[in-house]
């Protein structure tokens, strides 16, 4: 069983170290008929930037996008400085030069990667997917009897913030800043599946493409290790195939089967994506779209609506926020897949509590003031309020918010910082679900009377950073704003102190009377000072 | 003002010290040799096996103690004065106090084998004994084989430690069932297939005769009266604990097994109090045991002496006996009183029902003429404190438990639920036809 689990973790790291090869390699020509075309169908009036591509691009080879990405980016740069300077504000291309290298480079794509997508995915995603389940699937024998198995978590490497932690934080980190700051890079990755992106929307792939595949993919692969830990575990078998079920199917495939609609909306919609975690979705360009859009884009602007101000706070009254967060979700649902491993890592100090609190709550205030003023651009048909560019504090947002925050440390932070980073201090959705849950839920987490023995494995596994022992240990009900119900502090007590439940209000903060054992006068007089 | 000062930082003493702080605004000082924090003495298994560090069975952060005016002090106290209300610490150096809390804790049990105090021979109750197993027993290739001598709770606990660095265990039990002194026999016998279903080579009926020394003075190999030779590198004992009083022999403080005590956990001597572990009552209270060392009795007599301290003279009044513990993988919790097969063959009736799957089962205690309920042990389902709690407050009869199951059960959320084989088993047993009734919030709050 270890043989198999260590040839397949080099299969694995196989896999993974083509697939890091593959953004250093490739051939690429930009033939003329293709440039010709992208002219035509993007309106570019540069003829600055035309040349410069004509003389310098195409018909000529380029070793990987490395070399081909500069000389883009250099024209376009170059052409923008001249159009600025004479004045030529038509002739202005408004792509930044990273997308314009993606987007050429991906037709220019030729030699043995184009060719040979099928193999290439398999030498990929193949070999990973094959290794990473070797290398767990021997679990089932290995972790031993089915209960709570998590030996050795602090003695290892990986999973206490040894090297292997901080050598998959650096991967995960250089995989995001490709993936928002330098997409001409993923341009290769792209070649990988675009077979497959064809047959699901009938477009080629673009690095968004590349992200959602994988996504589902590591959560595919990582919900098969949930399965084995926690097989035990009815709720967490259960919690984990809905996750999952919600990321495949509504965050992946119905928006790109969208993109095959032929009526006039048919940009893809994740329709489990609730403002404000879908910050964008009031901005003025997506609700153009949606009112352009005809019955589809009026339902969906509809939908989103009432997704955040009825669905949302309704669902977390009778469920709590775990409904979302850990149920639907697709950050959630990354966080609770490949994240599961570094879950202890959430710091449980008063500190980082303090912290969590200013930083949340101040994103969903950013969140909802930008909201609040690009609608105000929006009716008010004017790209300034108070002075503020609109357009300003939306990059500023998009870029802070929703690519460093959310991405890069969000996911990138786990093995460091725990799995759920983003969700507990940044996420404005979850602020907002908090709000509901800590005022107004049936939701709670039931402490079992005085049967608490302090041994500190429910804050230890908490994701969420929640000192769940200081209130089981006081034989108080646990009633926090952050918990996202995971179930996992339930799962890891030894002495089943813990119950995730849903029931009346009355009684949902401490219930009746504290219970610690002691004769009743005395509680009395614990609790009456 | 006046200084209270308590021998031990276990959850006793520290649940005294924080009960005084809220009570009062008295100097407090803490005074241990083992840790300068406390932490959760039962999570110490978790240590070794790496589900955490020692970090994390610190229930409360470092900052607390300076913040709630909690002084600290890491010294070993050799004596206690009370002549002159001073103690007088291994180093020579002394504290004096206006009172005195005893919450020493125990000692783990040695009963004079031959080899006992070998390299390699250890119990575990300390945080310095999982070191000790850390440098003895740290993988399978230095360790070969451990050897766990006695069949309680913290036997049991050594033996899954060893089990998750899979390190080969001999597990010698002096009864001829796991800890059947305490558990009736059904239940007994379902941990004994646990213990062997992970591979302990579990041996019933068996004494330790001798532990054996290598050239080095290290433990090597025991004997046993069944003749046999097991070679190991290290022997865990683990014969229960007891009070841990040594170095209060001379003291004048009257001692029995432990540190006697009325029910107002007050020793003969004024000022001085002993609570948790170490505490003898001079009378038993119910059927508790005079002794009683769980983690919940030292956190009761904590906040009982805090009262008694802060001018609320009060005795120490234990509600209803409850407990859990953990066996491999099956969880235990008991409510009121189920009594081993052996401790009391005739007294209850008891009724038994085990899952097929061999990991679940309950015993329902119940007078066998009044019927009336009087506890329940629980493996593998979870059930709520505070229901049983009430029940047992109100004499409920064990029909009427049965016919509640329901709200007493505290597993997860999708997990399957057995009142209903339970319940017909219940039936058949006993010519009753009582019918589960479903979980009912209001009967789960209607204690209010
Ligand atoms: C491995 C293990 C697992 C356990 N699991 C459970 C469980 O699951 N459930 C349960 O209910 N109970 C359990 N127990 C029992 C429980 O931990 C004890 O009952 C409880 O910790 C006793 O607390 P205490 O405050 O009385 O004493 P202790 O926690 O023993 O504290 C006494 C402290 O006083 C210090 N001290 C003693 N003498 C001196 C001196 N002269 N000078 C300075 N310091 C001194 C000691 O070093 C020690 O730190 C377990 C015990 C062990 C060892
Ligand atoms: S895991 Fe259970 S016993 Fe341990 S501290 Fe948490 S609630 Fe208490």
């Amino acid at each position: 069983m270890k043989v198999i689990k260590n040839i397949g973790l080099v299969i694995f790291l196989a896999g993974l170290s083509i697939f890091t090869a593959v953004v250093f390699v490739g051939t690429f020509k930009l033939e003329q008929s293709t440039f010709d075309e992208y002219v035509k169908n993007n309106n570019i009036k540069s003829e600055l930037f035309i040349d410069a591509i004509n003389k310098d691009v195409v018909g000529k080879e380029f070793n990987g996008m490395f070399a081909l990405s500069p000389v883009i980016a250099q024209a376009l740069e170059t052409a923008n400085a001249q159009h600025i300077k004479n004045k030529e504000w038509g002739k202005r291309i408004f792509s930044k030069p990273r997308d314009m290298a993606a987007a050429l480079g991906k037709p220019a794509g030729s030699g043995f990667i184009t060719n040979n997508k099928g193999i290439m995915w398999l030498l990929t995603f193949g070999l990973g997917i094959l290794g990473a389940l070797m290398f767990i699937l021997p679990n089932v024998i290995l972790l031993g009897r089915k209960g709570i198995k998590n030996n050795g978590i602090y003695l290892e490497s990986a999973t206490n913030r040894g090297w292997i932690a901080w050598l998959v934080f650096i991967f995960l980190v250089s995989f995001y800043l490709v993936l928002y700051f330098a997409p001409q890079y993923a341009v290769n990755w792209t070649y990988l599946v675009d077979p497959i992106s064809k047959t699901l929307s009938g477009n080629p792939a673009g690095h968004w493409f590349v992200y959602g595949f994988m996504y589902c993919t590591v959560m595919t692969v990582m919900a098969v290790r949930m399965y084995i830990k926690y097989r035990h575990n009815m709720y967490q078998v259960v919690r984990t195939t809905s996750v999952l079920f919600f990321q495949i199917v509504f965050a992946f495939l119905i928006p790109e089967l969208m993109g095959r609609l032929q009526g006039s909306y048919n940009k893809g919609y994740d329709f489990k994506n609730a403002f404000p975690l879908d910050y964008d979705f009031f901005f003025s360009w997506n609700l153009k779209e949606l009112i352009d859009g005809g019955g589809l884009g009026l339902f969906i602007l509809v939908w989103g609506i009432v997704l955040t101000l009825v669905i949302v706070p309704v669902m977390v009254y009778f469920f709590g926020k775990r409904w979302y967060c850990s149920w639907v979700c697709g950050c959630g649902g990354l966080a609770e897949t490949l994240g599961d491993p570094y879950r202890q890592h959430s710091s449980k100090s008063l500190f980082s509590w303090k912290v969590e609190r200013w930083l949340i709550h101040a994103v969903l205030v950013f969140a909802i003031l930008m909201t609040a003023m690009t609608l105000y651009g929006f009716f008010a048909e004017t790209r300034t309020v108070l002075g503020i560019k609109v357009q300003a504090v939306m990059n500023t947002y998009s870029l802070l918010i929703g690519a460093v925050f959310a991405g890069v440390i969000g996911t990138g932070f786990y093995p460091i910082f725990g799995n759920r980073v983003w969700c507990r201090f940044g996420c404005p959705l979850a602020a907002y679900l908090g709000f509901v849950q800590r005022f107004k839920s049936r939701f709670r987490i039931t402490t079992n009377g005085g049967q608490c023995i302090s041994c500190g494995n429910c804050s230890t596994y908490c994701e969420q950073g929640i000192d769940v022992r200081a209130y089981a240990q006081k034989g108080e009900n646990i009633i926090r704003s952050s918990c996202v119900g995971c179930g996992v502090c339930s799962a890891v007590c030894p002495r089943g102190v813990l119950k995730l439940e849903n029931g009346p209000e009355a009684g949902r903060i401490n219930p009746t009377q504290v219970l610690l054992g002691n004769d009743v006068d005395l509680m009395d007089l614990v609790n009456n000072k | 003002m006046e200084h209270i000062v308590i021998i031990g930082n276990g959850i006793s003493g520290v649940a005294a010290a924080r009960h005084i702080r809220k009570l009062s605004d008295k100097r407090i000082t803490i005074i241990s040799a083992e840790t300068d924090h406390f932490f959760s003495r039962t999570a110490l298994m978790y240590i070794y096996m790496g589900h955490m560090k020692y970090e994390h069975t610190k229930p409360y952060e470092d900052w607390f103690w300076k913040k709630n005016r909690i002084e600290l002090k890491n010294a070993f106290v050799q004596t206690v004065d009370h002549q002159n209300n001073q103690l007088v610490f291994a180093d020579g150096s002394t504290m004096s106090y206006d009172k005195l809390i005893l919450a020493v804790g125990s000692k783990p049990n040695k009963f004079g084998w031959p080899g006992q105090d070998l390299d390699g021979v250890q119990g575990l109750y300390a945080k310095q004994d999982v070191d000790l197993m850390e440098q003895y027993a740290p993988n399978n290739k230095v360790c070969k084989r451990a050897v766990i001598v006695g069949g309680g709770l913290i036997g049991i606990e050594m033996a899954e430690m060893f089990h998750s660095r899979n390190i080969p265990v001999t597990f010698l039990v002096r009864e001829e069932s796991f800890w059947n002194g305490v558990l009736p026999d059904g239940e007994s016998g379902m941990i004994n297939r646990e213990i062997e279903r992970n591979h302990i080579d579990l041996r019933l009926s068996t004494n330790l005769v001798e532990i054996l020394a290598d050239e080095n003075g290290k433990a090597r190999a025991v004997t046993t009266d069944k003749g046999d030779t097991i070679e190991c590198d290290i022997v865990g004992l683990t014969p229960g604990v007891s009070p841990n009083i040594d170095f209060l022999k001379e003291s004048g403080i009257e001692l029995g097994r432990g540190i006697k005590v009325n029910r107002h956990l007050e020793t003969n001597i004024p000022n001085i109090y002993a609570i948790g572990d170490c505490a003898e009552q001079h009378e038993p209270i119910g059927n508790r045991r005079p002794i009683e060392a769980v983690w919940y009795t030292g956190r009761m007599m904590g906040e009982t002496v805090a009262q008694t301290i802060c001018g609320n003279r009060l005795e120490y009044k234990p509600g209803h006996w409850f407990n859990s513990a953990k066996f491999f993988d099956i969880e235990y919790q008991t409510y009121g009183w189920v009594f081993s097969t052996r401790a009391c063959p005739d007294c209850d009736a008891n009724f038994h029902w085990i899952h097929k799957d061999d990991d679940k089962c309950i015993t329902v205690a119940f007078n066998k003429d009044t019927k009336e309920f009087v506890g329940i042990n629980t493996f593998g389902i979870r059930m709520r404190h505070e229901i049983f709690d009430r029940w047992l407050t109100e004499k409920r009869d064990v029909n009427y438990v049965m016919e509640h199951l329901k709200d007493a059960n505290f597993d997860p959320e999708f997990y399957s639920q057995y009142e209903k084989e339970i319940v017909s088993q219940f039936n058949a047993e006993n010519g009753t036809n009582i019918q589960v009734k479903k979980k009912s919030w209001k009967r789960i709050f209607s204690n209010a």
